[in-house]
């Protein structure tokens, strides 16, 4: 039953890339040990904060996918909270907002695969060959008519 | 809270005609006080249907959802530039009446906004 996680945190400015990766490292094992799985880790780099954080007016924007249960989450976010470089974070549950976005996509190319005829005479050879045969004597008739 | 509402209708009543007590219950703006009795009065216009200024024009704009006609599936914190356009200057979030956004994109976009709050993407208030 694992629940997929967008975890994202917050890094003082002034850390080195070392000691970010040396955090992510840490961060990952932690989901690692507890049977989950780290599926993504994205840097977005050093951007300016909205409002002061901790005195600080940048930080190190980091994303981490993570799927695991949810006590491993907690386990993770009461470390991010321990970690005196990490000033904020976020952890957004996905699994049903990315269910609900699969079922939506699914919803709209069915629909679309309906209404593009060839796709559609190409499955099923029959039915449109039955359609086209009444047809064509109707219309040697009206033009006689 | 009783007491009040008894005893004001009593005496406004008593000097106007008997009859008159369902017509105009009172003379102050607050008619329905007294209970079941409605006045035949129209509603003011509160807000007007497409929530013009005047109120009194009928749909003045049929804005359309931008999410609706995009087909954009998913609104998430992380994209700035999309909630920014959604937030007014001091950081507050725009009412769906002036953006024309349908009702669950404007849900959607809330949680968006507040999750960008709490991440410092975005300011809960901004140029003070």
């Amino acid at each position: 039953m694992n629940r997929i996680y967008e975890v994202m945190f917050i890094v003082r400015p002034d850390a080195t890339e070392e000691d970010v990766d040396k955090l992510i490292e840490g961060f990952s094992s932690v989901v690692t040990h507890a049977k989950g799985e780290v599926t993504a880790v994205e840097k977005m780099g050093r951007r300016r904060l909205a409002y002061t954080v901790r005195k600080q007016n940048d930080g190190l924007f980091v994303l981490l996918t993570v799927s695991a249960e949810g006590a491993v989450v907690t386990e993770l976010e009461r470390r991010l909270r321990v970690t005196e470089a990490v000033i904020k974070f976020i952890t957004v549950r996905m699994d049903e907002e990315l269910k609900r976005q699969a079922k939506k996509k699914a919803l709209r190319d069915s629909r679309v695969k309906r209404s593009a005829q060839p796709t559609y005479a190409a499955e099923a050879p029959a039915t449109p060959a039955a359609v086209a045969e009444p047809l064509a004597p109707i219309t040697p008739a009206d033009a006689a008519v | 809270m009783a007491e009040e509402i008894n005893t004001p209708a009593a005496p406004t009543a008593a000097p106007t005609q008997p009859a008159a007590r369902t017509d105009r219950p009172a003379r102050t703006d607050r008619p329905e006080r007294s209970g079941g009795d409605r006045p035949p009065r129209s509603p003011r216009p509160a807000g007007g249907p497409g929530g013009g200024p005047g109120g009194r024009k009928f749909f003045r704009r049929k804005k359309v959802c931008k999410f609706c006609t995009e087909k954009i599936d998913a609104i998430s914190y992380r994209d700035v530039r999309l909630l920014q356009g959604f937030v007014a200057e001091r950081g507050k979030i725009v009412p769906r009446r002036l953006t024309g956004v349908c009702t669950t994109h404007q849900r959607q976009l809330t949680v968006a906004i507040k999750q960008a709050r709490n991440i410092a993407l975005l300011p809960f208030a901004a140029r003070f």
